[in-house]
């Protein structure tokens, strides 16, 4: 993935003030090596393409508005935290709480991804984001989660079902799409789970293309798999719980 | 909304002498109480609906009608108490959980009432800031350690960035879908002119509020409604919401039917969806977590913002303002257990967190122990009521105020305590437009600006009193407060002495 034309920052030399200033000088077109936890890169940029290689620290993209991240490893928590816009890559897996509270652009990882991924997604209007998993999830998948697409892909082959324990909890909006027929899974009350029909999966086409564009999977066999949808019954979810004193 | 078993908790009273059937008491009251009985010519209650708001009373042309308090009672009981029994009734009825709005009213110690200021006589001339210049601004943000110079000799600038207050008071974080937008324009407004700061709280930032940027401070809390980067951006400062005086330990939630109109699209949600802000914030389980989240906001917006880590008053308050000294915060806001709210529950309200006057008093003295105290600096809030107040407070070690109940009572509040219902007769805490256009902005800005404007000319003759000319020169001068009604534990955590010592 090395681009030539794109400046260089080594990460070792800076801390994440320094590497987040070269950014911006750059113009937020860079390519970043040396990369083993600096935290916070690309914090809220509007615009450009940033190159990562290693593993960049908690943090990743938070409040990102605009602007294209691919990174070579793996990142770990708080990937794309209050994202607004852009894009984040992630070639490897990523850590805990992935997306939390994004309400606009995309998030692509290759592999697994922690607890709470897709926490409190939101979505408003035009502004739809979208989270997806190639591999599989842990526990508390799209928890609160308000709006926006997450899609689950299992691909990882291992024991460990496709999402841990409670996802959906507390989900008031927004649809997941697991790549799986979910029976080993337990589902909240608050949430309804079906097979997912050609009109749900038309849906998501789009998404599903690009993945496998990115990371030249083989679209047939992917989709040779049952999905399911999961859905929240109510966007009102606590409305009968209080009375007035 | 009327229980069987309830009788109504207010009476209407109404003098038929003066009453001329106007009816403008009906159309006043968005609670249905009055209604015009057309066959007998005259204005009828349904006390059952009345709060006791007092706009049906302030408006009547004649001043026919007040509100009184019902002498209808249960049995005397002194520990089955008429709330008590109605909650009972309440919950027997519906199964819910009790929700409640604005401060614990349970009569509970007020320290500030049993702390007494201290002034010259004799041996220090006291000041009158009349005819003598006196300091009322502060700055808020972390102080440095020491001065640097350059190999010129020139001092460096190494001051990172400070929120300047024309006088020791803020207007704490009340959001737009809690409050109405004439209310936050009146704050913005008054702030504004005040030179002092209003606080988005969790509900994003109009777009017609971007203007008053330079005295707003954008909050982040947990369901992170309304934030991007311009509203990062357009504040003077961004507040980290971990919790409310009024409800430590629970989150938010605005109900879906609140979420209309400008509130969705300055929430950034769907109308008719719940916002619901997570008791917690998700990503943050340890200090090095908060750390994280301060940082991530900072690098956000370069370094030109000092950030507030606001949390409520519980206990071992001490140990986590050290911590969050430690996190990278400039400003540490504390509310104590009397904070308003829009809506909380009952239990929580009246039974979570403790005073602000003791919270305060442990934190600076911890930070001071620990040799840290300047590296941030310290908003109270959770029922500041006056400027005397504010001068304890101070004293007390705080380097400025917060008030939000004190401000909307400026802007007509008449502490009722049914903000949630959604139907303010005052056009504070309500959506609907015919409500809402009952305050006039303007009109409220400029009641906002006298408060303050008293407040600071009364803190400017409590000062004088004391012989001191400037706020900085109180703040943490615990000489000048002595208590009373207080035991020796009391007093200890507070660092004052009894009064007569």
């Amino acid at each position: 993935m090395t681009s030539n034309s794109y400046p260089r920052i080594n990460a070792a030399k800076f801390d994440h003030a320094g590497i987040n200033r070269k950014i911006r000088e750059a113009g937020g077109v860079c390519e970043i090596y040396g990369c083993l936890g600096e935290r916070f890169i690309g914090a809220g940029l509007e615009a450009g393409d940033i190159k990562i290689d290693g593993v960049p620290g908690n943090a990743l993209g938070a409040y990102l508005n605009g602007a294209h991240i691919t990174v070579s490893g793996d990142a770990q928590d708080a990937v794309g935290d209050t994202m607004n816009d852009g894009e984040i890559i992630v070639h490897g897996s990523i850590g805990d709480a992935a997306g939390y509270a994004m309400r606009g652009g995309r998030i692509f990882v290759r592999g697994d991804a922690g607890y709470r991924a897709g926490i409190h997604m939101k979505e408003y209007k035009s502004k739809r984001p979208v989270l997806v998993i190639g591999g599989k999830c842990g526990s508390f998948l799209g928890e609160y989660q308000a709006g926006g697409i997450i899609v689950v892909l299992g691909l990882t082959e291992n024991e460990k079902p496709i999402v841990s324990n409670f996802p959906g909890t507390g989900m008031h909006g927004g649809m997941m799409l697991l790549r799986s027929d979910c029976r080993d899974i337990r589902f909240p009350k608050n949430v309804t789970a079906r097979p997912a029909s050609p009109g749900d999966m038309a849906e998501v086409e789009e998404i599903i293309d690009d993945y496998c564009r990115i990371f030249k999977i083989d679209k047939k066999a992917l989709l040779d798999a049952p999905f399911t949808k999961v859905v929240p019954d109510s966007k009102n979810p606590y409305k009968q719980m209080y009375v007035a004193n | 909304m009327a229980d069987l078993f309830i009788y109504p908790e207010f009476e209407v009273v109404r003098n038929k002498d003066r009453c001329i059937a106007c009816r403008v008491c009906e159309r006043q009251c968005s609670n249905g109480v009055h209604s015009y009985d057309e066959e007998c010519g005259v204005m009828v209650s349904d006390e059952a609906r009345c709060v006791d708001c007092q706009r049906c009373v302030s408006l009547c042309p004649t001043r026919a009608l007040k509100i009184v308090k019902s002498d209808c009672t249960f049995r005397e009981n002194a520990n089955w108490q008429a709330d008590t029994i109605k909650e009972i009734y309440k919950q027997a009825n519906s199964g819910g959980v009790l929700l409640s709005s604005m401060g614990n009213p349970k009569p509970l110690p007020v320290y500030w009432d049993r702390i007494l200021i201290n002034a010259s006589q004799v041996t220090n001339p006291s000041i009158d800031p009349l005819r003598e210049p006196m300091e009322t601004r502060v700055f808020l943000g972390k102080k440095p350690r020491a001065i640097e110079r350059g190999e010129d000799g020139k001092l460096k600038d190494n001051l990172t960035p400070q929120l300047e207050l024309s006088m020791p008071v803020m207007f704490s974080a009340m959001s737009y879908g809690s409050i109405s937008y004439n209310a936050h324009k009146s704050l913005a407004e008054a702030a504004s002119r005040l030179g002092i700061y209003y606080n988005t709280g969790e509900g994003g930032l109009h777009e017609d509020f971007y203007v008053y940027g330079p005295n707003t401070v954008v909050q982040v809390a947990s369901g992170r409604f309304g934030v991007h980067a311009d509203y990062l951006d357009a504040g003077a400062a961004i507040e980290i919401k971990m919790g409310q005086g009024a409800k430590p330990g629970i989150g938010g939630h605005l109900p879906g039917t609140k979420i209309v109109g400008d509130v969705s699209r300055t929430r950034m949600i769907p109308e008719g969806s719940d916002a619901i802000s997570p008791a917690p914030h998700h990503d943050i389980y340890s200090i090095e977590d908060l750390r994280q989240l301060v940082y991530s906001l900072k690098e956000a917006t370069q370094y030109k913002k000092p950030v507030i880590v606001k949390v409520a008053a519980v206990h071992n308050i001490a140990a986590i303002a050290s911590g969050i000294a430690r996190s990278g915060a400039d400003i540490i806001a504390i509310d104590g257990f009397r904070g308003g709210t829009g809506a909380a529950p009952t239990r929580i309200r009246d039974n979570v967190g403790i005073p602000i006057e003791l919270a305060l008093a442990a934190c600076d003295t911890r930070l001071r122990e620990e040799g840290i105290r300047n590296d941030v600096s310290l908003v109270v809030g959770g029922s500041i009521r006056s400027a005397s107040d504010v001068v304890k407070a101070i004293a007390l070690g705080a380097d400025a105020c917060y008030i939000a109940t004190a401000a909307l009572l400026a802007l007509g509040c008449h502490l009722c305590r049914t903000c949630q219902t959604g139907l303010c007769n005052w056009g504070i805490a309500t959506q609907r437009p015919e409500l809402v256009k009952r305050l006039n902005p303007e009109l409220g800005a400029e009641r906002l600006y006298n408060l303050m404007t008293a407040w600071r000319h009364e803190i400017m003759e409590l000062l004088g009193g004391m012989g001191i000319n400037s706020i900085e020169t109180l703040r943490g001068n615990r000489l000048m407060l002595r208590g009373v009604n207080m035991t020796e534990k009391e007093l200890e955590i507070l660092g004052i002495s009894h009064a007569g010592e």
